[in-house]
């Protein structure tokens, strides 16, 4: 088994409004097979026993699922091995000899908490506004009652695999939101269930998006490229489109 | 008895609503007490946890116009422990016209669960099952189709009908997405007040009713105090008292042990699930372990050396095993095992791969893994067929090992998966605390001694969306709406300083041994004798070396960093010091349980062939335990378990 010594940057910040800066970490003996975040543990063990502040970041499933660890590798968001969420990344991508520099998600409307670990609230406030069918629970009739194509129903689920980490808001110049958002409106749009409120939602959540300080989306593509899930920026698309019709039957852009 | 020390309470009984079993559930509805609409609003319910159980009781009770408070460790709701959930969610729809049913569903699951489980809550389950999908479908949640348009479903282990149904390998994310936006709808409704990033760390209980709780805002460091007229624990497992398991990092036992601590009985702490088909832990830095699912036994073959020192060759290197003959391989399931094969359930898988190892015939670098093997099915059903059916699962097994199963096998190993122990609740889904309720994985009420694949949420979502919106009615008109300013009374304030006093001990420690050199050393002991096999001997041993662990943890921990503001050491620290108080009542059961049933399995206790064998004269019961003060002395009372409508049986896979 081969094993590694690093020199590891990474960014420290002890509140919100503490100023920030990068600090240096030599690592010796990194398993090849040690998870990303397996590395960062053994950092801080290192840490605490010599008395030092651990490095704070967020994890929870490490199975690429959750959403919840995020960090900035080298420049790239979740680091340089494709369709990989952080957690997912092994050390098995990094060589003998290397630097990492280790930087939280960054955007006004994340605000780092602690070194690693960002605010990101502003996407359930956005998906209170409308990323849901509102239907009461007793309600629901038999469920083949409305039979729905596979093809749909697959382009449906494609858009539902979001794992909400916000590495696209994090990839992208503007710090836009516009991946998120229109991954859930793509899930409704193909889906019979969303049609009723199809124009309420599409209206809201892009309103409170803006309301939140994300930026406007102008076409980069940096946001599919580090999504964990391969969302597909033409889910921008069909926002825009659901978008213009919505305030065109509307009469107005705000509801 | 062989412990000396037991201390045995009465007997517990559920209340039973009348009737024969199927009209149970109606006849209690029909009964039960409702509150009036008008009403409903002046009530505070808080609901701890967001997975599925919590997401969907939230949405459900500000539906009916309850208010609802919500908390969650996690920064969102959606990043609740169910998200991970990968197979399928069971109901007896019975949508392939192959003979599935509400009574099959709730027999399959008693004979599953070791027929240690209790009738009329199993069989509630099986008949709200079919609202749950109805309900999901019309979430937009995306579950599977064929090209018809109509659902379509898969099988699981235990049961001879396919009525599991499933989003690609994502069904617990897809389900969680349904609950939580329903929630979401009911925050910008304004009736459900959210608060993510608050641990639950005390019970408020005022007259012995459950009034309140203090939990820690993560952010800030800070006590907060919520009154309530009724508390929800929707907490999950606690299968991280091993250390190493299939849980998230951040699932734990704390809320429910530290209701436990104010007078809820915590049943059968040691029904707990280890899953046959992990990746085995790969160096002592190991932080979780990967579940790889069932789905895959379908086609791999189990199999290690037939002999230790071709064994050991393998683990040196020197031999690879796509070079050992068929001859020196040992499939050890199909020749135990030759009707199910490769398919036995859960718990035999498991035990089976922990006897090779220890016969010296492990492999890996470690020698604790065995091979699951695609080789034949690549042969007789060609490349693209088990692309199809697994390319996702190998995929994900190739970016954690670094190795292709496509051309060598997989090493699998089992690991702690789910704990169907949890706290006793009654039909009502209430704990022995009254006005304190327990939902999804935090209760012990469905699964006896072995959960069945995709029953977990299930049970969950039933249990959120269905019942608890009748039960709680029936308490709470009976109850007069608290007082929201009582936050500042007496029992909030003790409450809130014995927590902050608890906290500062803690932090005085300044030790040297780290929270998670704890925790691993803890999940190593009840990996050893509490795991997948257990013996008088050891659980004896084990209940001699917890104490003590647990006494030098309070002496000797090192928590870095300050009690102010996000301290992640801090969160652990307080998770570990129940998981030491846990896990000595989890081996006190399994030592009190003379008998072997699910996943429970005593050396002492098996047929002349190496099966579990039961004793149902003397162990149907379902033990709860009772919190004395000490955590090594409590009481035990036993729920006598009464089988009017099935007949019990020897489980046989041969
Ligand atoms: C890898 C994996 C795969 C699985 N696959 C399946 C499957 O295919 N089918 C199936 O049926 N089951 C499956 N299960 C089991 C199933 O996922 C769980 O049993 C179920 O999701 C538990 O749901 P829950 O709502 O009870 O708890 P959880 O989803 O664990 O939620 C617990 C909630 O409580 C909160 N919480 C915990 N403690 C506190 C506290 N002190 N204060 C405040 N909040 C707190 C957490 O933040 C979280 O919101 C799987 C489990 C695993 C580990």
């Amino acid at each position: 088994m081969s094993k590694m010594n690093l020199t590891l940057k990474i960014w420290r910040q002890a509140s919100a409004n503490a100023p920030g800066a990068m600090e240096t970490y030599p690592l010796a003996d990194v398993s090849e097979h040690m998870s990303f975040l397996e590395m960062l543990d053994v950092l801080n063990e290192k840490l605490i026993k010599e008395g030092k502040e651990p490095v704070e970041f967020d994890y929870d499933c490490r199975e690429g699922i959750c959403g919840t660890c995020g960090l900035v590798i080298n420049g790239v968001a979740h680091g340089p091995r494709k369709l990989t969420a952080t957690c997912q990344l092994h050390m098995r991508e990094f060589k003998n000899g290397d630097t990492i520099t280790i930087e939280p998600w960054r955007a006004n409307a994340f605000p780092v908490i602690k070194d690693l670990v960002v605010d990101r609230t502003a996407f359930d406030r956005i998906v209170a506004k409308g990323g849901y069918v509102s239907v009461n629970t007793g309600s629901a009739r038999d469920a083949n009652e409305t039979p729905i194509g596979k093809e749909d129903a697959d382009k449906a689920f494609d858009a539902a695999t979001c794992i909400s980490c916000g590495a696209c808001v994090a990839a992208c110049p503007n710090a836009s939101a516009s991946l998120f958002v229109s991954a859930k409106v793509s899930q409704y749009t193909y889906l019979p269930q969303g049609h009723p409120e199809r124009e309420r939602r599409v209206l809201k959540m892009v309103s409170q998006m803006d309301d939140e300080g994300f930026g406007n989306c102008s076409n980069h593509g940096e946001c599919e490229a580090v999504c964990p899930k391969g969302i597909s920026i033409q889910n921008i698309a069909i926002m825009r489109r659901e978008y213009v019709k919505a305030a065109l039957k509307t009469g107005s852009a705000i509801v | 008895m062989t412990i000396s020390n037991l201390k045995e309470g009465a007997d517990l009984k559920g209340v039973q609503p009348d009737g024969p079993l199927a009209q149970k559930w109606d006849s209690y509805k029909a009964k039960a007490k409702v509150v009036n609409p008008a009403n409903k609003r002046k009530y505070t319910v808080l609901v701890i946890g967001t997975g599925l159980a919590g997401a969907s009781a939230a949405a459900s009770l500000a539906e009916l116009g309850y208010k609802v408070k919500a908390f969650c460790i996690q920064d969102s709701p959606r990043r609740a422990h169910s998200i991970a959930a990968q197979g399928g969610i069971n109901a007896a729809k019975n949508y392939q016209n192959d003979g599935d049913s509400i009574w099959r569903l709730f027999y399959d699951t008693i004979k599953g669960g070791d027929y240690r489980s209790r009738e009329s809550n199993v069989h509630r389950l099986a008949q709200v099952s079919v609202s749950i999908i109805d309900q999901c479908v019309a979430q937009g949640v995306p579950f599977a189709r064929d090209y018809g348009g109509l659902l379509s479903n898969r099988s699981f282990g235990g049961s001879l009908v396919s009525r599991t149904f499933y989003a690609r390998g994502q069904t617990g994310q897809q389900l969680l997405l349904g609950a939580y936006g329903a929630m979401m709808r009911q925050v910008d409704a304004g009736k459900v007040e959210l608060l993510t990033h608050r641990e639950m760390l005390d019970l408020v209980t005022v007259d012995g009713q459950a009034k309140g709780v203090i939990i820690r805002n993560l952010k800030t460091g800070e006590m907060e105090s919520y009154a309530g007229d009724a508390v929800l624990l929707c907490t999950g497992g606690y299968g991280n008292v091993y250390y190493l398991s299939t849980n998230a990092m951040n699932s734990n036992v704390t809320a429910a042990w530290r209701c436990h601590r104010r007078g809820a009985y915590f049943a059968n702490p040691c029904f707990t699930q280890i899953h046959p088909t992990c990746i085995p832990v790969s160096g002592d830095y190991q932080s979780k372990l990967t579940l790889m699912s069932e789905s895959l036994r379908n086609d791999g073959r189990v199999w290690v050396p037939k002999t230790q020192e071709l064994a050991a060759r393998v683990r040196k290197g020197e031999v690879k095993p796509s070079d050992i003959a068929e001859e020196d391989r040992d499939y050890y399931l199909e020749r135990r095992y030759p009707t199910f094969g490769n398919l036995v359930p859960r718990d035999v898988a498991s035990r089976n791969a922990k006897y090779v190892c220890d016969e010296g015939r492990g492999v890996g670098e470690s020698g604790l893994a065995v091979y699951l093997d695609f080789a034949e099915a690549i042969n007789r059903l060609g490349m693209s067929v088990v692309k199809d059916r697994y390319d996702n699962l190998f995929e994900m097994y190739e970016r954690i090992t670094g190795e292709n199963p496509y051309h060598t096998p997989m090493r699998i190993f089992p690991a702690v998966h789910y704990t169907m122990g949890g706290l006793w609740v009654d039909y009502n889904l209430m704990t022995t605390v009254p006005g304190l309720y327990a939902l999804g994985e935090a209760n012990f009420s469905d699964h006896g001694a072995n959960r069945l694949g995709a029953s977990a949420l299930m049970q969950g979502l039933a249990d959120g969306y269905f019942v608890i919106p009748y039960t709680i009615g029936d308490y709470l008109a009976g109850a007069k709406p608290v007082d929201i300013k009582d936050t500042d009374s007496a029992p909030f304030r003790e409450a809130r300083a014995g927590i902050e006093a608890q906290v500062q001990k803690l932090m005085n420690v300044k030790g040297t041994k780290t929270v998670t050199e704890f925790h691993r050393e803890l999940g190593l002991k009840m990996w050893d004798y509490v795991g997948m096999s257990r013996s008088e001997a050891g659980l004896k041993q084990i209940l001699t070396e917890i104490p003590k662990l647990r006494e030098e943890f309070w002496q000797n921990v090192r928590i870095p960093g300050t009690e102010n503001g996000w301290n992640k050491n801090l969160e652990f620290a307080l998770r570990v010091a129940d998981f030491l108080e846990l896990g000595e009542l989890m081996a006190r059961d399994a030592l009190v349980r003379e008998e072997s049933c699910g996943g429970h399995f005593r050396e002492e206790y098996q047929t002349e062939d190496g099966e579990a064998l039961r004793n149902d004269e003397k162990y149907a019961y379902a033990a709860a335990w009772e919190f004395t003060g000490n955590p090594s002395e409590p009481v035990l009372h036993k729920e006598q378990l009464e089988f009017e409508n099935v007949q019990l049986a020897q489980r046989s896979y041969k």
